[in-house]
């Protein structure tokens, strides 16, 4: 029976069906079962599943994004009863997430905090044209482990370095590693910003933060 | 009689600019300028925060101050681009953040000489009617960017110029420095020599930068050129219609705030749409649904009696191969068809971020081709054949004809050396050269051949002047060397 509510989850992810998943969210709750199990055993097979798809070029975009959209409606179910057994459901890292100041460039940056946050890190995403200064102090509010900044134009990215230097003027670099990303971002420019990193897709920036927190 | 693509009915261009009427009612558009907003207003609209609900009374009023078309002049005061009616014309695409290395095929990041380079080989080929600002120079400063390579196109090139600023501060700044040439800014606004490039941002958003673009743009009567992208399927709806009303109501609005700051300014209905590639996240110029959905924009300007631009012509190949040449041809074709009046891309790879003069080279033959379409099947002669057929006695003897030596010329594009038309042998003898090695020598043999425009020395010295201070307060000691 519970196996069949795990394999249900799944399949709602699967299916990008929102709803299914809140309404297993909330029969889950109902019949006592562990919301940490349910994610773990339920909801993330899911994605694991879509994302394996789409990296071997079997699913696209719009099923990856649902996909996305659906877990987080199904995390957001299960969220008042983790707190309630006070358990939390253990997340990679919590990523500030951003278009940097000048910069209204959105759909990359969206399409990476739908696959990072997919894949179990929190993710605070500002939107776009964010100034440096609100970006920092969203860093410190929520104690990041990731920044993730995004920049389309040349004339913005140097706010990428901005971002960076003031980190580093705090003495918080060390412990907050920043990514970068956007159509002009190269290895020259991570290097040259002393950024942690950079990715070109965002599946590449999932695998970038997972190895910036050292889970993989 | 000029051969035309139509991909919409009647029916269905009155029905998108309908729901084009209604989404600038409901959900209205994010209008992020306080000016613009307050035009708006004034004129007859509400608005709720940043959201101005614009009733289509307003829309029908900007679109009767509208021309229906004018001229762009080259540097000596000729008139050079027409825009309006089915009139079709090419200029290289713009603001390339790379340049492609003809030798080791990397994708560099581009400087002044590669700019200077694409300006150069652009200015010799008749096909492109206009130059663009085709790359960002590197070693410059981004807040001075946009200036920068106005800069550099006008010291290389007589040709009218597609250009756009990065910022409204710098507006006034390439205003000055195309009226060197026009003699003042009444002057350039009488005969201007550039159309700027302005864009909402998908969906149905004028960002603050956009909208006083176009209002300055207005005030300065300098041609605006809306460059609405809806990319289906991300930031606009899925389906080819659904991503042309989107255009219609973000271009109509941008009309609307244009026409308010000064009825009878010039503006294009232009774009850059494109499809989104579903499975890389990415935007592909080249896709023929792009095309479609330009083709079908177009038509609706043309209903309006809008001058029209699209981004097409352009490749998502890296590199000047099949992909490259089938995908720019394809795309530069059904841009002629459609009868858009100026056709951006070319040049272009890599979903518009490297340029190649290289590929400008190529891309000018596709032009070429697609230019004869539009020439169209033109009778030349006083009987279709018969008189031709006196005296030929089932020989084949045409080569003879008189009329053969006339007419050849006319009735054939002919191709450069970029076009194989050699025998096996000749082509082998000429060390079997492919399409890359033959756009690479004829680069050369242009860039040899350009000879640089001849102004005056105070014209020349003013502009540079008025380019090394402006250089000199953005933190340069000297501008970068240039060609
Ligand atoms: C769509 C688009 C727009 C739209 C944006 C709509 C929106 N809501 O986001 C609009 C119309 C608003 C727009 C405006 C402008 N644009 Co624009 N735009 C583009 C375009 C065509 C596609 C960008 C896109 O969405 N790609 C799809 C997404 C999925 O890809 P992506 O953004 O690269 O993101 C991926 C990766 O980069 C990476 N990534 C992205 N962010 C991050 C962050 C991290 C942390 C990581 C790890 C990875 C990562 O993962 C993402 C997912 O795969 C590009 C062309 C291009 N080749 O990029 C031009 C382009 C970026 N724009 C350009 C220009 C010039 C402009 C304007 C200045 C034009 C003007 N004169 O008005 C304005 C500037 C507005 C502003 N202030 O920001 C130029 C930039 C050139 C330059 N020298 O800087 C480009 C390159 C086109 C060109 N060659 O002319 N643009």
């Amino acid at each position: 029976m519970t196996d069949e509510l795990f394999q249900k989850m799944s399949q709602s992810i699967l299916d990008g069906d929102s709803d299914a998943a809140i309404a297993l969210a909330k029969q889950a709750i109902d019949s006592g079962i562990d919301p940490l199990e349910a994610i773990s055993k339920g909801f993330v097979v899911g994605v694991n599943q879509v994302g394996e798809s789409f990296a071997c070029g079997q699913a696209f975009l719009p099923e990856l994004v649902m996909a996305g959209e659906a877990m987080k409606a199904a995390v957001a179910t299960l969220e008042p009863e983790m707190q309630k057994r006070g358990t939390s459901r253990q997340v990679y890292g919590k990523v500030v997430l951003a278009t940097v100041e000048g910069d209204i460039h959105e759909i990359g940056k969206t399409l990476v905090g739908t696959m990072l946050s997919a894949s179990g890190f929190q993710v605070y995403d500002l939107g776009v044209d964010v100034p440096t200064a609100k970006i920092i102090e969203k860093v410190k509010e929520v104690d990041a482990d990731l920044v993730g900044l995004s920049a389309l134009l040349t004339t913005t990215m140097v706010k990428q370095k901005e971002v960076i230097d003031e980190l580093d003027k705090l003495g918080l670099r060390k412990k907050v590693k920043v990514m970068v990303g956007g159509a002009p971002v190269t290895k020259d420019w991570v290097q040259k910003i002393e950024a942690d990193g950079y990715s070109e897709d965002a599946i590449g920036a999932v695998g970038l933060a997972k190895r910036l927190v050292g889970v993989v | 009689m000029q051969p035309k693509l139509e991909l919409l009915s009647l029916d269905l261009i009155a029905r998108i600019l309908d729901e084009a009427f209604q989404l600038m009612q409901k959900p209205g558009i994010k209008v992020q300028s306080a000016a613009a907003r307050e035009m708006l207003i004034a004129a007859g609209a509400s608005a709720n925060g940043d959201v101005v609900n614009i009733p289509e009374k307003i829309i029908r009023k900007a679109l009767e101050t509208t021309p229906d078309e004018f001229c762009l002049y080259d540097r000596k005061g000729q008139p050079k681009v027409w825009y309006g009616g089915d009139a079709v014309q090419f200029d290289p695409g713009s603001s390339g953040v790379h340049i492609l290395d003809p030798d080791t095929l990397e994708h560099k990041t581009s400087y002044t000489p590669d700019l200077a380079r694409v300006v150069k080989v652009a200015e010799m080929l008749p096909e492109y009617a206009a130059q663009s600002t085709a790359i960002v120079c590197n070693e410059v400063p981004k807040t001075i960017g946009d200036f920068y390579r106005l800069y550099v196109v006008l010291m290389y090139s007589q040709k009218p110029i597609v250009t756009g600023s990065f910022s409204v501060q710098n507006l006034p700044i390439m205003f000055d420095m195309l009226g060197l040439f026009a003699g003042g800014r009444q002057a350039l606004a009488d005969k201007p020599q550039a159309v700027f490039d302005v864009c909402p941002s998908p969906p149905l958003i004028w960002s603050d930068f956009g909208a006083n673009n176009l209002i300055e743009l207005a005030k300065a009567r300098v041609p605006a050129q809306l460059i609405s992208m809806p990319l289906a399927g991300a930031a606009a709806p899925v389906t080819l219609l659904g991503s042309v009303v989107q255009h219609a109501a973000e271009s109509l609005s941008g009309i609307a705030i244009h026409q308010l700051a000064n009825p009878g300014a010039p503006i294009v209905w232009g774009g850059a749409p494109a499809i989104f590639d579903m499975r890389h996240g990415t935007t592909p110029m080249g896709a023929i649904e792009t095309a479609m959905i330009d083709a079908a924009y177009a038509q609706v300007g043309k209903s309006l009696n809008l001058p029209t631009h699209a981004y097409l012509g352009a490749s998502d190949a890296k590199v000047v191969d099949a992909q490259a040449g089938l995908e720019s041809g394809v795309t530069a074709i059904i841009g002629a068809l459609a009868g858009i009046n100026m056709i951006s891309g070319a040049g272009m790879l890599d979903f518009l971020a490297c340029q190649s003069p290289e590929k400008l080279v190529v891309d000018a033959e596709g032009i070429g081709m697609a230019l004869r379409l539009v020439a169209g099947i033109q009778v030349r002669t006083e009987t279709l054949a018969t008189a031709l057929f006196e005296g030929i006695n089932f020989k084949g003897d045409f080569l003879k004809q008189k009329v053969t030596r006339d007419l050849f010329s006319k009735e054939q594009h002919l191709p450069s050396s970029v076009i194989d038309r050699d025998s096996i042998r000749g082509w082998q003898a000429s060390g079997s050269p492919d399409t890359f090695a033959r756009a690479k020598t004829r680069t050369r043999e242009l860039l040899a051949a350009y000879e640089p425009p001849c102004y005056s020395p105070e014209q020349e010295r003013e502009l540079r002047t008025m380019v090394e201070n402006l250089a000199r307060k953005a933190g340069m000691d000297a501008l970068p060397k240039l060609g």
